[in-house]
């Protein structure tokens, strides 16, 4: 089955980078939940929790203070001001 | 009396020893802290890539028109930006960005422009402010280091001058003179126009069937997240790169008058040398004639 591949990116750093079977996020008007073969999209996210269920360990849990995300081709860009981890972005990061 | 220059060169000697410490240590710091500023350099890449992608994306996907791409020709004004250093001690760092500016400013006032100067960096604010300049705006905040906080408050304050209308002062355009970091050994003064905002670098077409973006919840909005982002990420890596030269040109400054002040001593010491020798020589000639008439008289 297809995965995503995910990049995590805050202003001065990449938080996290890995592949996921699926994102989940806060967009303007709701939650956005991005799955492998996804069309591409470009969406405004609100501040809130993005969530990546990722294929090895656990889910990454990190809270934005708003920002994108882009889908193209299974390649997932989050994009925030800020990024606060929650949980899981230890083991991946560099 | 000769007694009196040897002390002279000694003390000489002694002081530039001293320097010669100082400048070495600068040197060495200014060493150190190149390698963060390139570190955070690469850091913030990602994210600039990852805006770049996302505002090619609907530039190609959609001809939405926003007001941050749009040239005005409504006012004549337009805002400069000087990134300069807070500190000295960076040999010609800041006198160059000063004189790439000193040429901007003088190209845009044959142009009939109004100019709104902003500048970054104690060191160019003090220039301008001894000579009389009006300064729109001005910030110093650690030019060796600088924050995306610090990044965010000058973009947001062109953003807002870009936006406002002409009866406020608002500004038609916007360039940035900054220092480009090449590499170690060479930073060039760079003049960028910034806004209005020409999307052209990273459009890349797809092969075969270009995917169709959704843009969620219109391109509009996405394009209003997008810019300003866009411009800040920009204004930020211009810091980042401004900072990296900074340290470049110090640590080059400070190693030349290092390297200085290690000629001034071995001079000073031969000079020194040299007194010493005449001390001697003189005092064994007058001892010499001394006892040459003590001689002679008896």
């Amino acid at each position: 089955m297809a995965e995503l591949s995910v990049d995590l990116v805050a202003t001065d750093r990449k938080v996290w980078s890995g592949t996921a079977r699926q994102v989940s996020a806060p967009s303007v008007d709701g939650q956005i939940g991005i799955l492998a073969n996804h069309t591409p999209v470009l969406a405004v996210l609100r501040a809130g929790t993005v969530s990546v269920t990722g294929t090895d360990g656990p889910a990454v849990e990190v809270h934005v203070s708003g920002g994108f995300v882009s889908v193209d081709d299974n390649l997932v860009t989050i994009v925030a001001d800020d990024i606060t981890p929650l949980s899981g972005t230890e083991s991946h990061l560099a | 009396m000769a007694g009196g220059s040897q002390r002279v060169y000694r003390q000489r000697i002694k002081s530039t020893q001293s320097l010669k410490k100082m400048f070495r240590a600068q040197e060495l710091i200014a060493a150190s802290r190149i390698g963060k500023a390139r570190a955070r350099t690469a850091a913030a890449t990602p994210y600039a890539q990852a805006i770049t992608r996302a505002v090619s994306a609907v530039a190609t996907h959609t001809s939405v028109e926003h007001p941050l791409t749009r040239p005005r020709v409504d006012t004549d004004r337009v805002a400069v930006l000087v990134v300069a250093s807070d500190r000295g001690m960076a040999g010609s760092y800041s006198a160059a960005i000063i004189r790439e500016a000193e040429r901007l400013l003088e190209r845009l006032a044959a142009d009939g422009k109004q100019v709104d100067l902003y500048v970054a960096g104690r060191r160019a604010v003090t220039y301008y402010r001894y000579r009389n300049r009006q300064i729109a705006g001005q910030w110093s905040y650690g030019s060796d280091n600088p924050t995306p906080e610090v990044a965010d408050e000058i973009a947001t304050t062109l953003l807002d001058a870009f936006m406002a209308p002409a009866a406020e002062g608002g500004v038609g355009e916007l360039h940035v003179v900054y220092t480009q970091f090449v590499n170690m050994v060479t930073q060039r003064p760079r003049v960028v126009r910034m806004l209005p905002l020409e999307v052209v670098e990273g459009v890349s077409e797809p092969a075969g069937t270009q995917p169709l973006y959704d843009f969620e919840p219109s391109p509009e909005e996405v394009l209003d997240a997008l810019l300003p982002r866009y411009v800040r990420s920009r204004i930020f890596s211009f810091l980042l790169e401004a900072a990296a030269s900074e340290l470049a040109s110090r640590q080059r400054a400070m190693h030349t008058a290092t390297d200085n002040a290690e000629d001034l001593i071995r001079t000073y010491t031969r000079l020194a040398n040299q007194a010493r020798q005449a001390d001697i020589t003189q005092e064994i000639s007058e001892i010499v004639s001394g006892a040459d008439a003590l001689a002679a008289s008896a």
